[in-house]
């Protein structure tokens, strides 16, 4: 009776569901600012791709870079998928209609303030809890804040990987390459002193090393 | 440390043959002692080998004893069984054909009565003889002085009358004939109605004829087994043998439909259960899927001993024959159940593919793919009947599953036994090793030794020699 209560208490315990402990969360932050936001239709294609490679219990969540983007109402669609496969396609599908509206009205915003989006970011994926915290930054990374807006906070980034996305060359680059580099650089340092891994994809037809 | 040895006297050369010397003198008094250490430590190593061996021999007697008797036993079951089956097949025969002889035999008596009877009713009715003789008679007596003249006219009246009677009695005869014929040409079916019967009545005894013939075989074979012939043993054994491959080849054949059958319900199972929950670090929906295929082999093995197809369990072979039909139509229905859920998991598995596809189309931007095939209807409507089907089938896994327990008995035993023997000679031969390396390491003990050995034995002889001598004088 004894080794019969203990095998069933085994059996209980190892019934105990657990989540698929790989789920990843991906944060997108993109970059409507100036004539940036002509990019948009490449983010679009981005966050499609995403959605594709996205299984159940993954979180995704989309949001635009403005004057002050360290709010909650700057994420235009965030999606946890179901474990359901048909629940799962019907949320992708939701989700894809939802970054079209945004796409379609494609908002501009005069400021750049990429450092909040990120602290957003942080703090979403952080909430999530995810096995695998990645942030896509789809911006030139030209930084532009508004006056009275302070950015000078430590990150703490230990396990997110943050990746810049189609960081273009500005007009200014081009006079002075340097511009460009010291942009990257910068923002390596940032994410890497933070405790984050930091990569950069400009070439968009190599999206499968994006996850 | 060598330096250190040679090093004792001034000369090298001088300091190695002192100790060669001393060596040499150290290992020849020690002689006989280390003679006596080699060769006990070598004979009891060699008696150890030789016990282990002994045991292993014996525990490998035992096995094959008890293997035999299994096997014997196993035979003797199967034979037992066949046996029966025959018997079976012989009542059934008995009970099915050879039950309404009775009725048979009326058939047949009555079928004779009518022939006898329509026979005697065709025998040839001889013609009524002719009246004109009594008529030549009455003629004949007419006295000559009556005159012969009225002769004439009774002549032509005679004529007359028997011309009639004669075609009277010719109609008669036709008439007669026709009716024989008529009966004889009724007696024709009645005669292949006979005919039947018997060729029946023949092909029934002939079989079981046959069946007797089987089942003299069968019993010779039996007799065989029950008096332990080794010849019955060595066929069990390699039937055993043939048996366990043939077993296995189909359940691996049988573990392939359970694959395919799993894949086909493993990935619906994610709509019921949640794809990302994990027991024990396997996802719930393989193991749900696993589980229902688990349950259907189960209940296609509770089938088949409800059936008495196997006798995997005796306990259900040994239930009441209303308590066991009541359980073949319990496992049925579960199976029929379990095999109508697989065809709608197979059914959801399609619709999950389209939509997965649907949305894979919408999010590359591709819209037009996103419709679906005309023909499409045909791979759903293949899956399910799969999923209906393989259910089924995997229920006569029952059967090799059987057979491969009962070999597998015998092939365990069989290479339990050929280990056992290799085991057996590894120690004899170990064992026989030891003792020889004893010998061979008193002979190598021996050789540096040869010098005061050769004069030992020089010794010996001139003291023995000496003697002789002495005997002599």
């Amino acid at each position: 009776m004894k080794s019969l209560s203990i095998v069933f208490a085994c059996l209980l315990i190892v019934s105990c569901s657990q989540s698929r402990p790989g789920n990843i969360g991906v944060y997108m932050l993109v970059d409507t600012s100036g004539t940036y936001s002509e990019e948009i239709q490449k983010a679009q294609q981005i966050i499609r791709y995403t959605l594709s490679r996205l299984d159940a219990k993954d979180t995704f969540a989309v949001a635009r870079i403005d004057t002050a983007s360290f709010s909650e109402k700057d994420i235009v669609a965030k999606i946890t998928l179901d474990d359901r496969p048909t629940t799962m396609n019907r949320q992708k599908r939701l989700f894809a209609d939802q970054v079209q509206v945004f796409v379609d009205q494609s908002p501009s915003s005069a400021y750049t303030d990429i450092t909040g989006g990120l602290l957003q970011a942080v703090e979403y994926l952080n909430e999530k809890q995810p096995a695998k915290k990645t942030v896509f930054i789809f911006s030139d990374l030209k930084e532009d804040l508004e006056d009275g807006y302070i950015r000078e906070i430590d990150f703490d980034l230990d396990g997110f990987e943050i990746v810049a996305l189609n960081v273009t060359k500005l007009r200014t680059d081009n006079v002075d390459p340097r511009e460009y580099l010291t942009r990257l650089d910068e923002w390596q340092n940032k994410v890497e002193s933070s405790g984050g891994r930091w990569r950069v994809i400009n070439d968009l037809d190599g999206l499968e090393r994006l996850l | 440390m060598m330096s250190f040895f040679l090093s004792i006297t001034p000369w090298p050369v001088l300091s190695a043959l002192l100790w060669i010397v001393l060596a040499v003198a150290t290992l020849y008094f020690a002689r006989p002692t280390s003679h006596r250490l080699i060769k006990a430590a070598s004979n009891s190593l060699y008696k150890v080998f030789r016990a282990a061996s002994l045991a292993v021999t014996k525990a490998e007697n035992g096995l094959a004893t008890r293997n035999r008797e299994v096997l014997l036993a196993a035979g003797r079951e199967a034979k037992e069984r066949i046996v029966e089956r025959e018997f079976d097949r012989i009542n059934e025969t008995v009970r099915k054909d050879l039950a309404n002889y009775s009725s048979l035999h009326r058939g047949l008596s009555e079928s004779i009565d009518r022939i006898e009877k329509d026979h005697q009713d065709a025998v040839d009715v001889p013609p009524d003889p002719p009246g004109w003789v009594k008529a030549v008679e009455a003629v004949a007596k007419i006295e000559s002085r009556d005159g012969r003249v009225g002769v004439s006219n009774i002549l032509s009246d005679i004529h007359k009358s028997l011309v009639q009677a004669h075609k009277e009695a010719m109609l008669a005869y036709r008439e007669a004939s026709k009716e024989r014929h008529t009966l004889l040409r009724k007696m024709r079916p009645e005669w292949r109605r006979i005919q039947q019967i018997l060729g029946k009545v023949g092909k029934n005894v002939d079989s079981l004829l046959g069946r007797s013939v089987t089942i003299d075989r069968h019993m010779q074979e039996y007799e065989d087994i029950v008096k332990g012939e080794d010849h019955a043993v060595s066929i069990l054994s390699s039937s055993s043998l043939v048996y366990f491959f043939v077993s296995a080849l189909v359940l691996v054949v049988a573990i392939g439909g359970a694959v395919i059958n799993f894949s086909l319900i493993a990935r619906p199972m994610a709509e019921m259960v949640g794809g990302t929950n994990l027991i024990g670090g396997f996802r719930t929906a393989d193991i749900a899927a696993l589980v229902i295929i688990m349950v259907e082999i189960s209940m296609g093995l509770f089938l088949m001993e409800s059936l008495r197809i196997t006798r995997l369990f005796p306990v259900i072979g040994a239930l009441p024959d209303k308590t066991r039909v009541r359980m073949i139509w319990i496992t049925f229905t579960i199976l029929f159940l379990l095999a109508s859920v697989e065809a709608g998991l197979a059914y959801m598995r399609e619709l999950l593919l389209h939509d997965e596809l649907a949305t894979s189309a919408l999010l590359r931007g591709d819209l037009d793919i996103a419709t679906t095939s005309g023909s499409m209807w045909i791979t759903t409507a293949a899956q399910m009947g799969m999923g209906f089907i393989l259910p089924f089938a995997l229920t006569f896994v029952a059967i090799p599953l059987e057979t491969f327990v009962h070999s597998m008995r015998t092939v365990i035993g069989l290479l339990a036994i050929g280990t056992l023997r290799v085991l057996s000679l590894i120690f004899r031969l170990v064992g026989s090793t030891c003792r020889y390396l004893g010998v061979l390491i008193t002979q190598l003990y021996d050789l540096p030794l040869f010098i005061p050995l050769w004069w030992a034995a020089r010794e010996k002889d001139v003291s023995d020699g000496g003697g002789l001598q002495e005997l002599r004088s």
